[in-house]
């Protein structure tokens, strides 16, 4: 198979430290991979060198991210912005400030559908109201005319995956889209972009912390820490039969419904410290 | 106060203003610039249909006061709207593309705010000569600041926030994302000083208008009025009272306004 993006030894860093040493990872047409790693290990930052929107502290020192055969950290910002939204979007990680709090639902999400594929006001509506109902949220015409302090973070989250997908793109990059979300409703969530990704073939890279979220819903994972790849594999393989210290620990580290009475341990300090020793922070 | 009241209790008057502007030849009972040496300064009541009484050319000072009125709504809607056109875009630009833009602004700012505002449009439209557009263009010139320093301000905390950076991961460009993103977001707050610049015009109005530097000396204007019966105050007190009291009404009412409007919009602002 052959990868749809393509990151090959990425390095970025911001004035005072380095966060990302040399990333290489692949992600194949149709699957769904896991970014994984604690708070710092750089995997958000990845997901958003990709997008282009890095934010101004930070800048990219070494690397290609290949998509389609176009090294996206070279391209134009004008071609780049031709493929965001189309080709590649995003589901951002906090519904409650990632939509406009000024402007209608409606107008929000049919941006997209006037600007890029052309369609009149009308037709953008009419498709917007579709894709409403493929996220499953009731009564889209009154949706259509709230603002998003109306809705509960469970529905804005459902609008935005609803936007990242009403222009088929070929690659999603989910920021950590549950989040910010109620247990229950992140199960609701999880459930929809799984469907939503196999119904239309879409590549997923799925940025998280948390294992359960991968186990659930990832095809392939990556385990970084610190801004390096630690191990990369089959979701299955990997939490089965974990290869890095890193990775075991983080496995006992993490609450299992099958094993109730088994305490959680944190990720032991010795261990850490030989991470920090190899990867040189 | 009800942010509800102020905001019915505020707009009505004005609303009130602009009908009393418009109508002003049917409105008034005398042409405001008709002399009457024989019923100067007479008493609210005493000369037949002089109900607010004479100046001291015994010109009717409800009719001035009617007349009046047009001046000021003129200078308040005019100067303030450009006043913020100016200034909201000068804001919108610095706070949202930063760099150079930035700083260039933010300086001129800087070195507006540091001339008494008072004083330097007295010294414009001394420059520019007399007259209502001189008047109008110095509250522009000098007021422009307070619209660009909150726009700014209000700019660059929207820019930050996650659906800005949402909006550009659709691959919508940078003043696309000004126009549909960030504006509607300060669309409020540049409401609100609107509304209270227009109170601000009408006194810098009267203001220009009590020195003699606004609009020819005898046409009808509230701060010409002022200026007039400051001088008859103990013979005729009408003559300074009732322009007080209508500007100072007028004042009260924008300000209300605004402060109803920023009161009513800022819900919308919360998530």
């Amino acid at each position: 198979m052959s990868p749809v993006i393509d990151i090959r030894n990425l390095s970025a860093r911001t004035a005072v430290s380095p966060i990302l040493r040399g990333v290489s990872l692949s992600v194949n047409a149709g699957e769904v991979m896991a970014l994984v790693g604690e708070s710092g290990a750089g995997k958000s930052t990845i997901a958003k060198a990709v997008l282009g929107i890095l934010p101004a502290g930070i800048r990219v020192t070494a690397g290609n991210i290949l998509f389609e055969g176009a090294d996206l950290l070279t391209l134009p910002p004008a071609k780049l912005r031709d493929l965001l939204g189309v080709r590649i979007a995003l589901i951002p990680q906090d519904p409650l400030t990632s939509l406009n709090p000024a402007r209608r639902i409606g107008d929000q999400l049919t941006d997209g559908l006037r600007l890029r594929a052309g369609l009149t006001r009308k037709q953008a509506l009419d498709k917007a109201l579709d894709l409403l109902n493929d996220v499953h949220i009731r009564e889209p015409e009154r949706v259509l005319k709230r603002y998003p302090h109306e809705l509960s973070g469970g529905m804005r989250q459902r609008v935005l995956i609803a936007q990242a997908f009403s222009l088929k793109p070929h690659v999603i990059i989910a920021d950590e889209p549950t989040t910010a979300l109620d247990v229950t409703v992140q199960k609701q969530v999880l459930r929809l972009i799984r469907d939503m990704q196999r119904e239309h073939g879409t590549t997923l890279l799925f940025v998280t912390h948390d294992l359960g979220v991968v186990a659930q819903i990832c095809d392939r994972m990556t385990v970084l820490y610190g801004g390096k790849v630690l191990e990369e594999g089959a979701t299955a393989d990997i939490l089965a039969n974990p290869q890095s210290a890193y990775t075991k620990a983080l496995l006992a580290a993490s609450p299992r419904y099958d094993k109730p009475e088994q305490s959680l341990k944190p990720v032991p300090e010795a261990l850490i410290a030989e991470l920090k020793r190899e990867i040189g922070a | 106060m009800p942010r509800d009241l102020r905001i019915w209790l505020g707009g009505g008057f004005i609303l009130f203003l602009i009908v009393v502007a418009i109508f002003a030849p049917l409105l008034a009972p005398f042409d405001p610039l008709e002399q009457d040496l024989m019923a100067a300064t007479a008493a609210p009541g005493v000369e037949p249909g002089h109900w607010l009484g004479t100046d001291s050319l015994g010109r009717d000072v409800l009719s001035r006061l009617i007349y009046g009125t047009r001046i000021a709504l003129t200078v308040a809607f005019v100067a303030a709207t450009l006043a913020c056109l100016l200034g909201t875009t000068l804001g919108l630009l610095a706070g949202y593309y930063r760099g150079w833009v930035d700083a260039g602004v933010s300086r001129l700012v800087d070195i507006w705010m540091a001339f008494p505002p008072v004083l330097l449009s007295i010294l414009l439209v001394a420059v520019l000569g007399a007259g209502l557009t001189s008047v109008i263009i110095a509250i522009v010139v000098i007021d422009w600041t307070r619209f660009a320093r909150v726009v700014r301000a209000e700019t660059l905390q929207q820019a930050r926030l996650e659906y800005a950076e949402a909006a550009s991961a659709l691959g919508m460009g940078r003043g696309a994302i000004l126009l549909r993103e960030v504006l509607p977001n300060v669309l409020p707050v540049v409401l609100v000083l609107l509304s209270l610049e227009m109170g601000i015009a009408v006194i810098v109005e009267a203001i220009l208008s009590f020195v003699g530097l606004s609009v020819s000396t005898d046409a009808p204007t509230w701060g010409g009025m002022i200026a007039e019966g400051r001088q008859i105050i103990y013979q005729a007190w009408w003559v300074l009272v009732f322009p007080l009291a209508s500007l100072f009404l007028t004042v009260l009412a924008f300000n209300q306004l605004g402060d109803g409007l920023r009161q009513w919009l800022d819900p919308m602002l919360k998530r």
